[in-house]
């Protein structure tokens, strides 16, 4: 028996301790799902913590992958033992660096959670695709199949490295394993230091590049001798497969796990043998064992080593007794066979000739590709696929191929797992905290009891009001199964709403448990479920509990957070452990939790814990199934045919189901799906007084999901109207003598309440109440949901009659992006929506990967949309690095189109009339009436062109549609801005080019978790700079002037909006680059999301955010171009830092840190505010821009 | 001439104390109060209730928008450790001692029975020469009575002296039934020291943004009217030292409140108005007083114009209203 500690910890942070443990140097850069790695190495760097020479790495995060590798590499060179983690997009940024670190022989280990690459679509999720990219830059490829392998691998390739001289990828299962929370046994320094030979390390060292012993390393080389040096590395490679056998050898006598380079498991006479890399071939192991038990003769090869690829070995490690193998491979190679198949055949026919008793026969497959589920009836059909005398080659499994027929049947219903121990499901709403509560239910079993642990959980695409789905193992023996749960002995419900829509009854076992959340009391909740799950309850004989735990929550004083009453609940009546015991366990586990944040904090959860117990019920099952409420599967009719085929099967969470031929070959979408998802996620809604609104429309305007629409319309469409549908006289002279409707899309609504937040107006005889007011949506939904189609079915305002430079009526404007998945309360989408409003109907999107992107495009369904013309904002997202260029080639493609179909208009003057020639030409379309016209002439064109026959007309037609005015926007983060894409940003501006950019400034990479970018101000915490960030923030717009003809500004929706409109209304109208800069408060800032605009105030009161306006067309008029739009800081910049978390949060955990990087921080906002006033008051400013210019 | 008084039992080189206030956070801004020549420190106050906040908030924000979006499971880092407790403030305490001659005198507070007593250990433990319990109990629920809410106060008070030894004082509001029998049951309790009076947070109405507007405004010279009638009427009848606070600016005001029976008067507007370097001033301006007046020590007035000693003690008493409305009918 060893003391080595028992821990339950997830794939990234097993990698991130080994590799912390054995490097000096550490180069980090976010990427979903790497990031915890880098985030746990900036902690424990933070933190001081120690590898095992005795010494803290040192953490450095970089502006990109690319800039990772390139520091990696430059840190190796000069000795220190180096490493990353990293993955997909990011992974593919390194390859260039790879290759070279390869070529130089360097040792260094990257650690990879491998993931999809972003083909027809990006996809965060687990495969192969990127590591298999890498197979040519000469590193080795070491693969993990489980989290336990994970720590080991990331030891045993370090001391591969160290020795072989070739640097080595370690990878791993993107979220299956990364994100997978098991029990391990963690390495010790001892194991650890064991391992590692010093000798290795030192000749790692002596061979760097150093002025004392100076040598030059990166020549150029000529086509004399560059073949000869490139062979050069062969016997290196030829040693690496034998170096990492002895290093898991020693391993082995260090820690009792003994791991080979090709790892058989099954029958040793197995007959059909399956080939597999990864955290696939646990759940075959399971499998194996399963079919072998059925008298089959079955077998797996694990393939541990990939590249170098050790062919002899590979061959001598199958049973001579295989007849037919299937390779499974995790990636796709379109054109040719998979890698992992053609490295299997290769060794066949170069090694195989005599091993075996019979010929083997090979077929390869692909499956789990983007962490498609690959379950035991998978693997069955990929063993019965052996065994037919025609087996099908280059199958796919888990999906329904019916386009090219590749895929293999599977029986759904061939289910292997364990009968001993717990497999719970549960379902939770993001906000309640059931994922953390299940993953401390881990803890609490996998480190104070002997069985084993296995939690894995499943996210939705939307980042309010999201669905989790956690899946929990509990067993005597080890959990190989890497899949998800498909036969639950405990279901819990945590959210009473789910059981509108979903049936989270599938799959439970007789004689299993069920427990619900609910507010309704336990002798009333059987008339309460849908009548399918009681007929289950009763078919299953199911126990079922319930409890109200949000009245336990507010009782115990946790607000909204359930997780200690559910999980309580949990161990209660589980029978996972014996309910003493589990509940003694739980205030241990609180205490070690939240004891660091103070006895009240754990007070409140002790007193939730008890509370819990008196208030859970078991409901005695009545004799009959008496509900009568059905689980609504109900699709719309007036749907379009795409959304109801596809889309809503997969809102349904059908979308397993599709089959190939139900998705676009390209990944081309229809716009505008969002809003028949109807998600109902709002406990209350805005709620419109139409007898004190004074029609500001700053309501509409903060909305971050355009629930608040107004029209103002004529009096006759009020015919029909329901009862309820609330109208008032209009107030703007425009629309004298019209009605005006606020109206609240009660289905879509976040329920944020920032729409109260800034409504001016205060009832005058109970000023708690404004204009628009917060009630509960339920009792309100359905006379809403008649009142919202009804106003949908007013006419939209003729945009003729809206003044756009006003807020009051610019919201009137119809939003083309609506409903999005982005937070309740969003500060980046009442931007984007801003935009839609103005130049929707002729706006081409770039999109960088982020926030932005995975609102405005992460399926099911989509926000931006179109309007009853026909026409919207047209989105695409290119790559994180390349946006802007991806922008400005929308711009030179449309500029460029503009310009052939001018050509081809002069070209075909005698079709088209000289006078509708002239127009269409010289159009100048500076404004919207303008380009009303153009749109018009255009029409008129396409009419003359549609009855002529020639070629140069009907070039014309397909291209006539360019010669109306296209507004071309590249969106995204301030991670894409300030650092991974500001390369490509800068040049985009340099060129002068009529591009609109829009940089929703956060502050931090909000996406992948609030890691610092350099946009981060000084003294904020984020990930990656867990001690307070010690740099200001970058100053991108000042760099932007320096170029004098780019228009640059900052706004701040919440602390002036006509200036925000304004400055949206002036970027766009510039002709040449323009960049808004735009203040976006985020839920990674820690602070209130309903008040977050009072923030927004304070931030550009106190001079942190000054807003301004550089505009070059006033050089033009002799003007300085520099205007500022805020006033000289007020107060101190303290003020605006104690209400944000980020950086409040400082003084809690380094209190002198804090007050000295806020003291720099105040220094900043006083420096920069000096520096743009005399900008700004410099008579000589305009002169000299001009000059520059 | 002979400026010192005694306080607490604790004999201080004059009758001026800085009382609680943001100036204390600063040690720079201790150690011009010494220079100035104040006495001693009551330091800013410990609040229990805004350390119970602060922690529910981190929680909070640590909390929210977690485990909901598989590309952001969290939005911060997980320090291993947060000050979250009193550190802050005993560290100041103790650096204050460090910095300064003059006695220190923690303030506290703490809300929860635990708090109180907990918090003026910690106090005591990071070198405070004397402790000052800020108590204040706005009764708004109707189902308390006046005996349930002077108990707090009393019970309160017990807790703590049995836990600590240095000298503690008590800082209270003047909204008493019986304020005389509350000064004698808070004396009897083991009070070192009553502070004369706590000014509350009043609040206020903005019109234009028809909200309540809770903010604390500069205490005026009419304030000290209320503290000089109880000083005076103290004086003399309980054991307890007599602090008196609010509307104290000048000179002139703390001759009056030491001659009512103030052991020690508390600065605190004055010193935020018009800077620390006042502190000088009025303590000139005493001494000239006194040598003008031929008083050789702050011993010799203390109390001199108390109810006890004056001439016509009903002067202090409710027959002063009356007189007074009398008089004003008479101009009238």
């Amino acid at each position: 028996m060893n003391n080595r500690r028992q821990v339950t910890i997830d794939g990234n942070e097993a990698a991130a301790y080994s590799a912390f443990a054995v490097n000096e140097v550490i180069a980090i850069y976010p990427i979903t799902p790497s990031s915890p790695m880098g985030e746990w190495a900036d902690e424990w760097y933070s933190a001081g913590h120690k590898n095992i020479w005795g010494t803290t790495p040192l953490v450095q995060e970089m502006q990109s992958e690319a800039g990772v590798a390139g520091a990696v590499h430059g840190a190796i060179q000069t000795g220190a033992l180096t490493t990353t983690f990293t993955c997909s997009q990011g992974l593919l940024l390194m390859l260039p660096n790879m290759y070279k670190i390869a070529g130089e022989l360097s040792s260094t280990v990257f650690h990879v959670a491998a993931r999809s690459l972003a083909t027809q679509a990006l996809s965060i999720f687990g495969d192969h695709q990127d590591v298999m990219a890498a197979r040519m830059t000469g590193f080795a490829m070491i693969c993990s199949c489980s989290v336990q392998e994970v720590m080991d691998f990331a030891l045993i390739a370090q001391v591969a490295t160290l020795e072989s001289r070739i640097p080595f990828l370690h990878f791993f299962d993107g979220f299956r394993t990364s994100h997978e929370v098991a029990k391990i046994e963690q390495l010790s320094m001892d194991d650890i230091r064991a391992m590692i030979d010093e000798n290795h390390v030192l000749a790692h060292r002596q061979r760097r590049l150093t002025p004392d012993n100076p040598v030059i390393r990166g020549t150029a080389q000529n086509p004399d001798v560059h073949f000869q040096a490139r062979e050069t590395v062969n016997p290196f490679y030829q040693a690496c497969p034998a170096m990492v056998q002895k290093a898991m050898d020693k391993f082995a006598k260090v820690t009792g796990r003994q791991y080979t380079l090709f790892q058989y498991y099954g029958d040793p006479d197995a007959q059909r043998v399956v080939v597999i890399m990864g955290s696939g071939a646990e759940t075959c192991q399971d499998t194996v064992d399963y079919l072998n038990s059925q008298k089959q003769k079955v077998g797996i090869l694990k393939v541990r080593l990939y590249r170098p690829f050790a062919k002899e070995l590979f061959i001598e490690a199958l049973p001579k007794t295989v007849k037919s193998i299937a390779v499974l491979d995790r990636t796709k190679e379109p054109g040719s066979s998979e890698p992992l198949y053609l490295d299997v055949v290769n060794a066949l026919v170069e090694c195989g000739q005599s091993r075996f008793e019979h010929n083997p026969k090979v077929i390869g497959g692909r499956y789990g590709i983007s962490s498609k589920e690959f379950t035991p009836a998978m693997i069955k059909a990929v063993f019965d696929e052996l065994a037919k005398p025609q087996a099908k080659n280059h199958f796919t499994v888990g999906i329904n191929d019916d386009v090219s027929k590749t895929s293999l049947d599977y029986d759904e219903n061939f289910i292997i797992e364990h009968n001993e121990g717990v497999r719970g499901i549960f379902y939770g709403l993001g906000a309640d905290g059931t994922v953390s509560a299940n993953k401390n239910s881990i803890k609490i079993i996998g480190e104070n009891t002997p069985l084993f642990a296995q939690g894995y959980f499943v996210y939705d695409s939307k980042k309010s009001g999201s669905m989790t789905v956690s899946h929990l193992r509990f067993g005597p023996k080890p959990i190989h199964s890497s899949y998800l749960v498909n036969k639950a002995n405990f279901v819990a419900c945590h959210q009473s709403q789910f059981l509108e829509s979903t049936d989270v009854l599938k799959g439970i076992q007789e004689g299993g448990i069920f427990l619900l959340n609910t507010p309704c009391a336990p002798e009333q909740i059987w008339e309460r479920i849908p009548r399918s799950m009681a007929q289950t309850i009763k078919d299953k004989k199911l126990r079922f509990f319930v409890i109200d735990a949000y009245s336990v929550a507010r009782k115990s004083g946790m607000g909204m957070r359930i997780n200690t009453i559910m999980q309580t609940c949990f161990f209660a009546i589980s029978g996972v452990l014996p309910k003493e015991d589990a509940i003694k366990a739980i205030k241990d586990s609180i205490k070690k939790a939240y004891g660091k944040k103070g006895e009240d904090v754990l007070k409140m959860n002790y007193d939730a814990v008890d509370n819990t117990l008196a208030n859970l019920y078991e409901v005695k099952i009545p004799d009959q199934v008496t509900s009568r409420i059905e689980i609504d599967h109900r699709v719309p009719a007036s749907a379009p045919e795409f959304v109801r085929r596809v889309t809503f099967e997969m809102i349904k969470g059908n979308g397993e189901m599709l089959p190939v031929s139900a998705m676009p070959c390209d990944g081309t979408f229809p716009v505008g799906t969002t809003k028949w998802e109807k998600r109902n996620i709002a406990q209350e809604i805005p709620v419109w007084d139409n007898e004190i609104c004074i029609q500001c429309g700053k309501c509409a305007m903060v909305c971050p999901h355009s629930v608040i629409r107004i029209k103002a319309y004529d009096n006759k469409y009020l015919q029909g109207a329901p009862s309820t549908f609330k109208t008032m006289e209009a107030k703007d002279r425009e629309w004298a003598g019209m009605k005006y409707t606020i109206q609240i899309a009660p289905e879509d609504c976040t329920g944020c309440a920032v729409c109260v937040d800034v409504c001016p107006v205060k009832n005058k005889s109970e000023t708690k109440f404004k204009a628009i007011n917060m009630k509960p949506q339920p009792p309100l939904r359905e006379e809403e949901k008649k009142n919202w189609e009804f106003f949908l079915n007013i006419p939209e305002v003729d945009r003729n009659l809206v003044k756009k430079n006003a807020v009051r009526s610019s919201q009137a404007l119809q939003p083309l992006f609506e409903f999005s998945g982005a937070c309740a309360g969003c500060g980046e989408t009442p931007y984007v929506k801003l935009a839609t409003q103005l130049f929707g109907d002729r706006m081409v999107v770039a999109n960088a990967t982020g926030c932005s992107s995975i609102y405005g495009g992460n399926l099911p369904t989509t926000p931006y949309t179109k309007n009853n013309e026909g026409r919207g904002p047209t989105w695409s997202n290119s790559l994180f690095e390349d946006n802007a260029e991806f922008g400005l080639g929308f711009r030179l493609s449309i500029d460029k189109q503009k310009e052939l179909a001018c050509e081809y208009v002069k070209k075909l003057e005698s079709v088209i009339g000289t006078q509708l020639v002239e127009e269409i030409i010289s159009a100048q379309q500076k404004d919207e009436p303008e380009i009303f016209q153009q749109r018009q002439r255009v029409e008129i064109l396409k009419e003359k062109l549609k009855g002529q026959s020639s070629a140069d007309a009907k070039v014309l037609l397909s291209i006539a549609d360019m010669l109306v005015k296209k507004s071309v926007w590249i969106l995204g983060g301030d991670g894409w801005a300030y650092d991974i894409g500001y390369g490509g940003l800068d040049h985009v501006i340099s060129s002068g080019r009529n591009v609109n950019i829009l940089v929703l400034d956060t502050e931090v990479y909000s996406n992948t978790g609030g890691q610092a970018s350099k946009s981060t101000s000084r003294s904020a915490v984020a990930k990656f700079a867990a001690g307070g960030k010690l740099t200001p923030k970058k100053d991108l717009a000042r760099m932007a002037m320096t170029y004098g003809y780019v228009y640059v500004a900052t706004v701040s929706m919440g602390a002036k909006d006509e200036h925000t409109l304004k400055t949206f209304l002036e970027a766009e109208a510039f002709d040449g680059p323009s960049l808004i800069i735009a203040y976006s408060h985020c839920i990674a800032h820690g602070i209130n999301m309903t008040t977050a605009l009072q923030n927004q105030k304070l931030a550009v009161s106190t001079g942190y955010w000054p807003l301004f306006r550089f505009n070059p067309d006033l050089i033009k008029e002799g003007k300085n171009p520099l205007i500022l739009d805020s006033s000289a800081p007020k107060g101190f910049l303290q003020e605006f830092l104690n209400i944000e978390n980020r950086f409040k949060m400082l003084s809690k955990t380094d209190p002198e840190a804090a007050k000295r990087l806020a003291a720099l921080a105040q220094n900043d906002v006083n420096e920069r505010w000096k520096i743009y006033s005399a900008m700004a008051s410099s008579p000589e400013a305009a002169q000299n821009t001009k000059t520059s210019a | 001439m002979d400026l010192k008084t005694s306080y607490m039992g604790m004999e201080l080189k004059n009758p001026l104390v800085a009382s609680a206030s943001p100036l204390s956070k600063s040690i720079d801004n201790l150690r011009k109060l010494e220079d100035a020549g104040i006495a001693a420190v009551v330091m800013y106050s410990l609040f229990e209730e805004q350390l119970t906040y602060e922690k529910y908030e981190l929680d909070h924000y640590l909390t929210e928008g977690t485990e909901s979006f598989a590309e952001s499971l969290s939005y911060f880092p997980h320090p291993s450790e947060f000050t979250v407790g009193p550190e802050e403030y005993l560290e100041h305490i103790y650096r204050a001692k460090k910095a300064v001659g003059v006695p220190i005198i923690g303030s506290l507070n703490a809300h929860s029975d635990g708090g109180w007593v907990t918090y003026a250990k910690q106090i005591q433990d990071a070198g405070a020469d004397a402790l000052e319990l800020n108590i204040y109990f706005l009764a708004t629920d109707p189902s308390i009575s006046s005996l349930q809410v002077e108990n707090v106060y009393i019970d309160t008070l017990k807790a703590i002296k049995q836990n600590v030894s240095i000298p503690v004082a008590i800082k209270i509001g003047p909204y008493f039934s019986s304020m005389a029998n509350m000064a004698k049951r808070l004396d009897e309790a083991g009070a070192n020291a009553l502070v004369l009076f706590n000014r509350f947070y009043q609040p206020d109405i903005d019109l234009e943004n028809l909200a309540v507007d809770p903010k604390v405004l500069y205490s005026t010279p009419q304030a000290m009217r209320l503290p000089l009638r109880w000083v005076a009427i103290l004086y003399g009848k309980i054991k307890a030292s007599l602090a008196a606070t609010s509307g104290i600016h000048s000179s002139d005001d703390v001759i009056k409140m030491v001659m009512s029976g103030a052991n020690v008067t508390m600065l605190c507007s004055v010193l935020l108005r018009n800077g620390i370097g006042t502190t000088s001033d009025i303590l000139a301006g005493i001494e000239r007083w006194m040598s003008e007046h031929e008083y050789v020590s702050i011993k010799q007035m203390q109390g001199s114009m108390s109810q006890k000693s004056c001439v016509n003690p009903e002067g202090f008493e409710r027959a002063n209203y009356m007189k007074a409305l009398n008089n004003f009918k008479k101009i009238v």
